[in-house]
């Protein structure tokens, strides 16, 4: 489904705030697989994401979405293959929109647009639906303006923005960080439901080391920009923090930096 | 005190009601420029200069046209046309070369005045209602008034009908959230280079129509032009915003800034009628674009600000150390 085949990115090279941010980073994702990644402060975690999304040019290596190179596509034509969530619920959504135009605009991504009405009769119904199984309580406020909803509601909307036509994978940046705990959990389980329902294939950031451990079927650790440790299956099932952090000092042969992470790790 | 005494009667409230259909009709004509300046200001969120050279333009071509014999209506698509041109270029410079957007709009501006020079052959042509077949003309101030409407009715429709579309709709996002349109396949750059060449297309309409109405075609025509243009947009959305509050929606934000161009003309004649010096009005059009522009400002800073607090507590302080006493 997605491979990463050994990309390399640097910034601002050749001036003193160089940084190394994607040190040789390969990783292939099988269909279904929703992988976690977690790892400290700068370790490339939302850079390869951002590489993938195609935000900027890798430096070398390759990106395929089944099995097509898409490492020379611009952001706009990657979005075709991919569902997006952000960490700040003001970057997935348009403010001063409502939120079926939302829907709208995302129902249309890799598609032509054209002069023909942006939002059809027959989208209401289906947008009112999917609203109702959110179950927050926005299927009959579908003209509100989205800048009047909360940052959990406005995030939970980019969710389903980003996986209402099925995207060959969802990319979820830190999707919860900037939500209170409560909501945070919501939107959490909200993602769980539809990656499972639709079978997606999702690779998920998170500074929440138990909810790395308790989502998704594989966990990733990055750490100088590189993957240090990729655990799945049978093994990710019984993992507990301790081994995590015992594992991430074994590898990388330093202690966890991400003082977030940490704050989370109980 | 002999002097004020004279200078009050010697203003005669007739001519101030005689030039009001005059100033209406200018209002209208400019709130057309307005819409264009809306389409680049408000909804793409770039502050397109531009529009200072395409409404020269528009009226440089429509004069040229008309002398050369063609069709008062062939010389309106062509004004059109090649406002849609000189928005292109701009759209161009600031997406492909990565010049940012005020500086992208002066280089087309500045280059503009060059072109349109080249254009006339010389700094002004006269296209009087006497020689030429024009849509309107200051002579005749209520069909002025009647095309002006007319054109401003067909635009604000084209206008609704087109941002409702699923192109439009991707205008209002790139200028919205940028980051999210692309997340979204939208392509940023074509939407801009898109609605930078609408918005001047249709700058250069208003610059042609202007020209019939005053009956000249002039290379200084359009010195200034963006800043009537925001006076429109500004002038109606504090307007309309205070008549109809959270019942606005888009098509009456549309009316208000055609609104908002007849108003500002109606505020220059009152000034004009007030012998104010000329050569002062380009001086009071920026007071009262500044104004405006201040108001929505102030008046969020009138709801809560540092000073307040301070005061506030100040208060409560000085009335517990009363209580103390």
């Amino acid at each position: 489904m997605l491979e990463i085949k050994d990309i390399y990115k640097t910034f601002n090279k050749g001036t003193v705030n160089e940084k190394r941010a994607l040190n040789g980073v390969s990783l292939t994702l099988n269909d279904g697989d929703f992988c976690t990644v977690i790892g400290g402060n700068g370790a490339g975690k939302s850079t390869m994401l951002n590489a993938v999304s195609g935000v900027w040019p890798v430096d070398s290596g390759a990106i395929l979405i089944d099995k097509k190179d898409v490492s020379g596509l611009p952001e706009h034509r990657r979005a075709h293959y991919l569902g997006r969530v952000f960490q700040d619920p003001m970057t997935g959504t348009v403010a001063d929109m409502e939120i079926i135009e939302n829907l709208a605009i995302a129902a249309r991504r890799g598609k032509r647009r054209g002069l023909s009405w942006g939002v059809k009769r027959e989208e209401r119904e289906k947008y009112r639906e999917m609203l109702k199984e959110f179950d927050l309580g926005l299927e009959d406020r579908m003209s509100t303006k989205i800048g009047l909803l909360s940052g959990g509601q406005r995030q939970a909307i980019t969710l389903l923005m980003a996986t209402i036509n099925k995207p060959k994978l969802l990319l979820l940046d830190e999707h919860t960080a900037a939500l209170d705990p409560k909501t945070a959990a919501k939107v959490l389980e909200l993602s769980d439901k539809i990656i499972s329902e639709n079978k997606l294939t999702a690779l998920m950031v998170t500074h929440n080391m138990n909810d790395a451990i308790s989502h998704g079927n594989r966990l990733i650790m990055m750490n100088d920009g590189k993957i240090i440790l990729d655990i799945s299956g049978e093994e990710k099932k019984r993992l507990t923090v301790e081994q995590l952090l015992r594992k991430f000092e074994q590898v990388s042969g330093a202690k966890i930096d991400n003082d977030r992470m940490l704050l989370n790790a109980d | 005190m002999d002097a004020i005494i004279s200078y009050f009667s010697s203003l005669n409230p007739l001519t101030l009601v005689l030039n009001l259909p005059g100033n209406i009709a200018q209002g209208i004509i400019w709130g057309l420029m307005g819409l264009g300046v809306f389409m680049t200001y408000k909804l793409l969120n770039f502050a397109d200069l531009t529009v200072d050279g395409s409404f020269a333009t528009g009226g440089a071509v429509t004069a040229v046209l008309l002398m050369n014999g063609c069709p008062v209506w062939f010389a309106v698509i062509m004004a059109l046309i090649s406002g849609l041109i000189a928005g292109l270029i701009t759209g161009l410079l600031h997406t492909l070369l990565g010049i940012p957007d005020i500086l992208a709009g002066i280089l087309t501006q500045i280059a503009l005045y060059s072109v349109n020079l080249n254009i006339m052959g010389k700094s002004n042509l006269p296209v009087s209602y006497r020689n030429y077949t024009l849509l309107l003309s200051a002579s005749n101030i209520t069909k002025a008034i009647i095309v002006g409407l007319a054109f401003a009715a067909v635009i604000i429709a084209a206008m609704y009908w087109y941002f409702g579309t699923e192109q439009g709709a991707t205008i209002r996002s790139t200028g919205s959230n940028p980051a999210m349109s692309k997340a979204q396949g939208i392509n940023i750059k074509l939407s801009k280079v898109i609605a930078l060449a609408l918005s001047n297309a249709l700058v250069a309409l208003s610059g042609s129509l202007f020209a019939q109405y005053q009956g000249f075609a002039d290379i200084n025509m359009g010195r200034g032009a963006i800043v009537i243009g925001l006076a429109a947009v500004i002038i109606g959305q504090v307007f309309g915003e205070a008549l109809f509050r959270k019942r606005i929606n888009f098509v009456i934000r549309l009316i208000f800034v055609v609104i908002g161009g007849i108003l500002y003309y109606i505020a220059m004649g009152i000034v004009l009628w007030l012998k104010m010096p000329t050569e002062d009005t380009k001086l009071f059009t920026a007071v009262i674009v500044a104004i405006f522009l201040a108001v929505p400002y102030l008046r969020e800073k009138s709801r809560t600000s540092f000073k307040k607090v301070a005061k506030a507590n100040a208060k409560n302080s000085a009335a517990e150390g009363d209580k103390d006493a």
